[in-house]
Parts: structure tokens; sequence; C-alpha cells
């Protein structure tokens, strides 16, 4: 809504490159905020960590004993935590990426979205400012889990690590988009809860963080197909564990690489964004 | 020139009509207040006048500005103070200006200035780094206040500014207020069901189920009333009542144990009517006109009571209903 204004006699005009800064300007403010609210509130930083590290602590040992010889065959000599940690680390990105988003509903109900909704920005920097601000923080928690990798003797260099930091910020920012396009209209916290039990859990246990999506029921396989968390899991796992584990999930029998699952990832993001941007739009 | 235009405004929601036609004008640098009880359709005008709500028909401009389509140059031009806190708490004072500025679009080589200056009008200069979630309900209004006027806009919107807080820090947060509008010459509209706060706007409209019943300065409104306004406690109210009819000539107006009654010189008046009546007075009150009076001539209702009608609950729902789609 960058747009000048015909402006009436004796005030000044709005040009559009006024516009343009104050949106800039909102834009990086939205996001400054979330990085240090996430940065105050240390608890939730330290308690998002727990349940990914849970994950992998319990299922990692817990499950490979019991999986016997079926799993094995398929990862080869790579144990199952080894194998699971790309997803738990999405698992960190996404959960992180969800709750920053839902910070919308916190602040209608607190009253600062009234704040950010009648300042003179467009609904498009807001939803841009803080999926953003969601993005960059979800991508930190996913690089301390990563930290762990050399423990599970997973070796990493700077440029993988460069690699690996922007696929879970455009894996973040696909899932912030999401979030927020949900948290746009979302009345309550008790429907946040709600959500993550029929949403965000169900997106996460389909994604492929457990198992390969190979030799799937085929309703199921159909499933995890339309659930966007795959196309950050399976990249991850290729980036770290190599591609004999991670051979990309196939659409119509084609094989898809690194790239088109960036593609998509990038293309489910903008179209989230722009159902966001219209439904913030569409709020008195 | 004027700073807020508004031309037959109606505002619907569904059957319920909030606003009803309104008109009225408010002049540059004026203190302008909307006065009615809950329900009156006070905060749907501002929401209106502030572009957080498309107006159903009607026209208006707030500093030259239509809300209806050119909105983020509305937005610019006002300030507001809504009637529930809308800070960030885990901010400190300090970073919830800094983000006011930089979505205000305040020039950077100007923007630590200007959050001293204001911090400093209402004296938060001291508590800027403090986290707001520790502050107190009159602290967070200044700050509030003070934010709503960092960019320096033309109209400084506040409705319901000191709505639960202690008379006390009422009195305090009002002379911030005016201190402000002095000093920057701002042209404030505020909105209130309390009278003492409606004593400081220059004019006031009186606004009661949608529409505006009167307007013009308070003092000008008490003299609407005009004489002094006696209330009568007495053993027998409905014979009180008929006595002081047949006696005086005079209409009294009853509540639920008191009659009220306009009489031209009040202190003359009382010992008369103890002597004259046939019944028992158990008490007696004089008092000047005050806006409830008037509030009470123009509606037949006073201030408070308004709030318990079916409308006003109705406009609670539809308040409920856009807090959920704001």
């Amino acid at each position: 809504m960058t747009t000048a204004y015909a402006s009436p006699v004796g005030l000044p005009m709005r040009s559009w490159q006024a516009g343009a800064r104050a949106n800039a300007g909102g834009i990086y403010i939205i996001w400054y905020r979330d990085l240090l609210r996430y940065w105050r509130n240390r608890t939730r930083l330290v308690s998002s960590l727990g349940q990914p590290l849970l994950f992998l602590v319990v299922f990692g040992s817990g499950l490979s004993a019991s999986l016997g010889a079926g799993l094995t065959k398929q990862l080869g000599d790579v144990s199952y935590v080894r194998f699971i940690f790309p997803g738990i680390v999405t698992m960190a990105v996404l959960f992180t990426a969800v709750f920053s988003a839902m910070s919308v509903v916190w602040d209608r109900e607190f009253g600062f979205l009234r704040e950010v909704l009648v300042a003179p920005i467009s609904r498009a920097a807001v939803v841009l400012g803080k999926a953003l601000g969601g993005s960059t923080v979800a991508m930190f928690q996913g690089a301390i889990l990563l930290a762990l990798a050399p423990i599970l003797g997973v070796s990493l260099d700077p440029l993988l690590v460069l690699k690996l930091l922007g696929l879970m910020f455009l894996t973040a920012f696909a899932l912030s988009s999401m979030g927020i396009l949900i948290a746009a209209r979302l009345q309550s916290m008790e429907a946040f809860q709600m959500l993550m039990n029929f949403l965000i859990m169900p997106m996460f246990f389909l994604s492929g963080a457990f198992f390969p999506l190979r030799g799937l029921p085929a309703w199921m396989s159909v499933i995890t197909r339309f659930d966007p968390v795959a196309y950050g899991v399976d990249p991850m796992r290729r980036l770290l564990l190599g591609a004999d584990l991670a051979p990309g999930i196939t659409i119509a029998g084609y094989h898809l690489g690194t790239a088109e699952d960036g593609l998509i990832l990038a293309t489910f993001a903008a179209i989230t964004m722009v159902l966001a941007v219209w439904a913030f739009e569409g709020q008195e | 020139m004027s700073s807020i235009e508004v031309v037959d405004l109606i505002k619907s929601f569904g059957p319920l009509t909030a606003v009803d036609h309104v008109s009225f004008r408010v002049e540059d640098g004026e203190v302008f207040g909307f006065l009615g009880p809950n329900g009156a359709g006070k905060t749907t005008t501002i929401n209106v006048l502030c572009t957080l709500m498309r107006p159903t028909a009607g026209r208006a401009r707030v500093a030259g500005y239509d809300v209806a389509t050119q909105r983020n140059a509305v937005r610019q031009s006002i300030g507001l103070v809504f009637q529930d806190p809308s800070l960030d708490d885990q901010l400190t004072a300090y970073e919830n200006l800094q983000f006011h500025a930089h979505v205000y679009d305040v020039p950077g080589r100007e923007r630590a200035h200007r959050v001293e200056e204001v911090l400093r009008v209402v004296e938060l200069w001291d508590r800027r780094d403090a986290v707001v979630r520790t502050f107190s309900g009159g602290m967070k209004r200044r700050l509030e206040i003070a934010r709503g006027i960092l960019h320096h806009p033309r109209v400084l919107f506040l409705d319901e500014p000191t709505l639960g807080l202690d008379p006390q820090t009422r009195e305090h947060v009002w002379e911030y207020i005016l201190e402000v509008q002095r000093a920057h010459h701002i042209t404030i509209f505020m909105t209130t069901h309390y009278m003492e706060e409606a004593e400081h706007c220059d004019r006031i409209a009186i606004i009661d189920v949608g529409k505006i019943v009167a307007l013009d300065t308070p003092d000008a409104l008490k003299r609407m009333v005009g004489v002094d306004i006696v209330t009568v406690q007495s053993e027998d109210n409905e014979r009180a009542a008929r006595e002081i009819r047949e006696r005086y000539g005079l209409e009294p107006q009853r509540d639920d144990t008191r009659l009220r009654l306009e009489v031209e010189a009040g202190a003359e008046f009382i010992p008369r009517l103890v002597r004259d009546l046939g019944v028992a007075v158990r008490s007696v009150d004089l008092h000047r006109p005050t806006l409830d009076d008037v509030f009470l001539k123009l509606t037949g209702r006073a201030i408070r009571e308004g709030e318990a009608d079916p409308l006003a609950l109705m406009r609670l729902q539809g308040r409920l209903w856009r807090g959920g789609r704001r």
C-alpha cells in the first residue's frame, strides 16, 4: 500500500518513497522485536530445545533397539539416532517458527496488535516482518541443535553449515508464514492448543523425521506429499547424512532434489504469505 | 481549519446501527469530548475515525484526509490511546517507543531525541529501561500518551484515557494530557463516561444510542438545565410528588428512592419545601447542574443506567465479535 496520496490543499504529500521507507522501518522493527523477545524470554529458548532433545534421546535410543532388522536393512550402518537427527533439528525449527507466528494471537489478546494494525504501514510489511522474525529465531534454535552433530558422528564444515542455515531459514519462513496465516484468524490460545495437536504434530510425524517416506501405505504416502515439513526434512537429511539415506521424495515417479525441495518450500511460503496478508487486510 | 470533519456518518453491524447519522466538526487545537454511556457508539466512532473500521455510510476527514480512502495518511497524522492497554509488556518503555518511532517513520536522526523528550514529559525517563510488565496502570497510561504523541500527530485520540485508574492517578494523567496538548498544539478527540473528565473539554458532544443529542461547551450545556437541582427523599415519595406538583407547579423526576426537582433558587426553596410538605423528609440534597443532569434531561436516563439497556448489550456483543476479528 505504498500509494501516493492526492493531497488536500496545503497538506504535505506522502510520497511513495516515504511510504516505502516507513514499510521498511516497519519490517525491520517487527523483526527486531521478535528477536528481542526471543532473547529476553530464555525459558522459552530452553524449553523449546527440551522437547526435540527428549525425542532424540527417547526415540533414538528406545526405538532403535526394538525396531530390529527391518529398519537396519534400510538404514545400513547408520544408527537410528543419527537417522532421526535431521528430523529433530527440523522439529525445533517447525515448533519455534509456529510458536513465533502464534505470538500474533498473544498480541491480539494483550492489545499490542492494535498498535501494529493502526500504524501507517502496509499489512504486507507487518506479515513479512513477523515471518522474518519467526524464521530468524527458528533458524537460531535449529542451529543450536545442529551443534550436537559432532557428538552423533556427523561432521560439519563451514560451507555445509551455511547451506543448512539457509535451508533452516527457508523451512522456517514457510512454516512461519503458515503460522501467521492461521494466527490471523485464530481467536484464542485454546484454539492454538488444538492446532498444535491436530495440525502441527501430524505435520511433524508425517514429515519423514522418524521413518523413511518409502514403502508406506498408499494413503499415507499421499498425505506426506502434502506435508511442507517433509520438504525440509529430506534435504536436511541429504545434506547431513548423504543421498543414500535421503534419495528424495518422489512425486509421480520423479525424484525431487534439494533445489526442487527448496522451490516447493518457497512456493508454499509465497502462497501462505499472500493469504496471510489478505487475511489481515480483511480485519477491521 | 478543521482537524476532524464528520458528515452523516453511519456504522452498522448487521441490523444494529452503532453510529447513526453523526455529524460534527472539531477545530484545530480543540479538546473535544464524546460523552455518553457505554455502548453509546463512542468507541465505534473513534475506530472509524482512526481507520480501524470502515464507515457504512457518510464521510469523515481527519487532518484533511478521508478515513475511507486515504487510510495511511490518516494513520500518519493521528496518535491513539486505546481503551485497553496496547503496549508490549515484555519490552522496556524505551523499546516500546522505539518500535513506534520506526513504524511511524520518525527520521533516524530525531528518534533518540524525541523518545527522550516524550518520556520526560510523562516523567518516565528514569524508568525507560524497565520492562513495562513492572509498571502500574497509571504509568502504562502515561507511556501510551507519550507514545501517542511521539510522531507529532495533528490529532490525538483518547478512548476512555483514564478508565480503570483511581481518581488521583486520573487527575495526574490529565495534567500530562493537557500539558502535551498545550506544548504541541494538538487537537484532542476523547471519549469518556466520567463527567469530571468531560469538564476538561472545550466542547462536548453528548451521544446516546448512536446519536448526538447535544453539542456545546460544558458551561453552555449546563445552562440547558440552568437551575439548581434539589433531590428529596421522603417517607412517601408518591404523596410528596403529588404535593409538589400541586403546590409549586413543578414536575418532579423520580428514580427508585428519590425525587429530583429543578428550581431557580435552591437554597431558599429547601426550607419552604421541608415546612410545607405533609410527609416527613428524610434527606435533601442541593447541587449546581452537572453534565450528568444534562444527560438526564436530554435522555431521561442517568449515564450509568444506560449501560444496562438492550442496545448496550448488543453493542457489547458487537465488540466481542469485533474483538475477534480486528
